[in-house]
């Protein structure tokens, strides 16, 4: 459903930040994308969700080619993925509820359907309750449990993750991952970009480890090995 | 409520500071280009008003049959650039003149013989009073038999062609800029809005909102904006014209239309500055 062939992405300004990376991630995959910042692991997401340009090889996402996507075929590809970010990104001045109707209503969903389909995803993600506070009255694990009911209300095939837990203490941080492990059990296919090596620790899932733009370790591929290698 | 009502007005409610400046700076730009505008109207009443009194004389040989005349007005009168031509008897012109010249009553009064001609008196349409088509006529009525000479305000009518020609050439020229400084200051504040508002794009643009999604509510929050400020800046011209016309002259305001053109002029310059900020902006993200 991801898949990255023989991909480098270079910045006017930057250098190389991917270099020859491949994988391919299936339908409902639960993947940890682990790296030092700088690695590359934002750089992949970017590429996913058609921010940036690819600068050669082959990125195809559920069914779009990255290399030629038009400008205007960008937002359906998005409508197929939901995006969370370690900062959050919520309009502030907007309740719970209204960030998570904004996503439907910008994709231009059926109007009476928009409030029932906010308050599922709303108590999927345990914040029923606060539909309506603003983010400036919810703590950072509700507000991020927010915007990852926003990403999921479109009814994503891939959540993407970069960093979603950067931001927590470490009970918020439990509570995210577990909500983005429950995700995952419905189907939904998650790509979790984290430098928190213990959460990598806790679950079975798949490990691509970059390093300065290179993927130097995909745990489907290469040996299993101690994953206490990078820091 | 169509969502794309609703965003726009929401930006007002969200930002009202932001949006206020916006009107009011559109309303004051909008206000001097208008200010400049009735100066322009008021000008070129004047010089309509002027223009009105050029006039073509062309003076009948003593003698000729009046038949000849009443035919020969009906052949002026048919050409184009002529409103107007009316036949002045030797008789009439000694009365207007025994009128009008109040001085030389006496020596009017004592004369023997009329030496006044008749003359055929030729108006010309609003748009031809100028020395080009003046000196036209002039030549074409000296082609009739029995006219002896044709007079008009030879240099007068030149003078009032000059006079024209430099109020329209400042008019155009201060005018512009006037006009390219309100866009600058417009598309400013313009500009403002969409940038205070760039977290809001980029957000609507990673959940799936097409360009045109974006695009819309700003288009339609610049026009609303325009139009506003277009409306303040009627108001304003509209007091300091009712304020120069009590203190200082007379003066005429704008036609209805020429209203509706400003602000007309004003949303125009909201929606095409919306369109643009917002254009960049897409495009650089």
């Amino acid at each position: 459903m991801i898949k990255f062939t023989n991909v480098f992405k270079a910045f006017p300004k930057g250098g190389l930040a991917l270099k020859d990376v491949s994988f391919h991630i299936a339908k409902g995959e639960f993947v940890f994308l682990t790296g030092h910042s700088g690695a590359g692991k934002s750089t992949v997401l970017k590429l996913i969700f058609a921010e940036e340009p690819v600068t050669s090889g082959e990125v195809r996402v559920s069914g779009f080619n990255a290399a030629e996507l038009r400008r205007r075929d960008v937002p359906m590809l998005r409508r197929r993925l939901g995006i969370v970010f370690q900062d959050f990104r919520l309009l502030e001045d907007r309740t719970a509820e209204e960030n998570v109707a904004f996503a439907l209503e910008v994709t231009g969903a059926r109007r009476s359907a928009i409030p029932a389909r906010v308050m599922r995803v709303l108590t999927q993600v345990g914040l029923a309750a606060k539909a309506q506070a603003y983010p400036r009255e919810l703590s950072g694990g509700e507000q991020q449990r927010v915007a990852i009911a926003r990403a999921l209300v479109n009814e994503p095939t891939v959540l993407l993750a970069d960093e979603p837990t950067g931001n927590l203490d470490e009970r918020a941080t439990r509570g995210v991952f577990q909500l983005l492990r429950d995700i995952n059990a419905s189907g939904t296919a998650v790509v979790m970009a984290t430098h928190d090596l213990d959460l990598v620790r806790q679950a079975p899932y798949r490990v691509i480890e970059l390093q300065e733009g290179a993927l130097v370790y995909d745990s489907v591929v290469d040996e299993p090995r101690d994953r206490a290698v990078s820091p | 409520m169509n969502l794309t009502v609703r965003e726009a007005l929401l930006a007002f409610r969200r930002a009202p500071l932001l949006s206020a400046l916006s009107v009011t700076t559109i309303a004051f730009s909008l206000f001097v280009v208008g200010l400049f505008g009735l100066v322009a109207v008021n000008l070129q009443d004047a010089l309509r008003s002027v223009a009105e009194r050029v006039e073509i004389v062309a003076y009948v040989l003593p003698g000729t049959p009046i038949e000849t005349i009443t035919l020969a007005e009906k052949d002026i009168e048919a050409f184009p650039e002529v409103q107007a031509a009316a036949y002045v008897s030797e008789d009439s012109a000694l009365a207007r003149a025994r009128a009008e010249l109040v001085e030389f009553r006496d020596v009017l009064q004592e004369l023997e013989r009329n030496p006044l001609p008749a003359s055929v008196e030729v108006k010309l349409k609003p748009g031809f009073r100028d020395a080009d088509h003046v000196n036209e006529v002039a030549d074409r009525l000296r082609g009739f038999g029995f006219v002896d000479d044709v007079r008009f305000g030879r240099d007068w009518v030149e003078k009032l062609d000059r006079l024209r020609q430099i109020a329209a050439a400042v008019g155009l020229v201060v005018g512009a800029a006037f006009a390219v400084v309100a866009i600058i200051i417009i598309g400013t504040t313009i500009r403002m809005a969409v940038l205070q508002r760039s977290r809001e794009i980029a957000i609507m643009r990673l959940v799936g909102a097409t360009d045109g999604f974006i695009r819309r509510p700003f288009l339609l929050q610049g026009a609303i904006k325009g139009l506003l400020g277009g409306l303040v800046a009627m108001g304003l011209a509209f007091g300091a014209y009712t304020l120069i016309n009590r203190l200082l002259i007379h003066a005429a305001f704008f036609s209805r239309e020429q209203a509706l053109a400003i602000i007309a002029f004003g949303t125009l310059i909201g929606l095409a500055g919306s369109a643009a900020s917002v254009g960049r902006h897409l495009r650089r993200v």
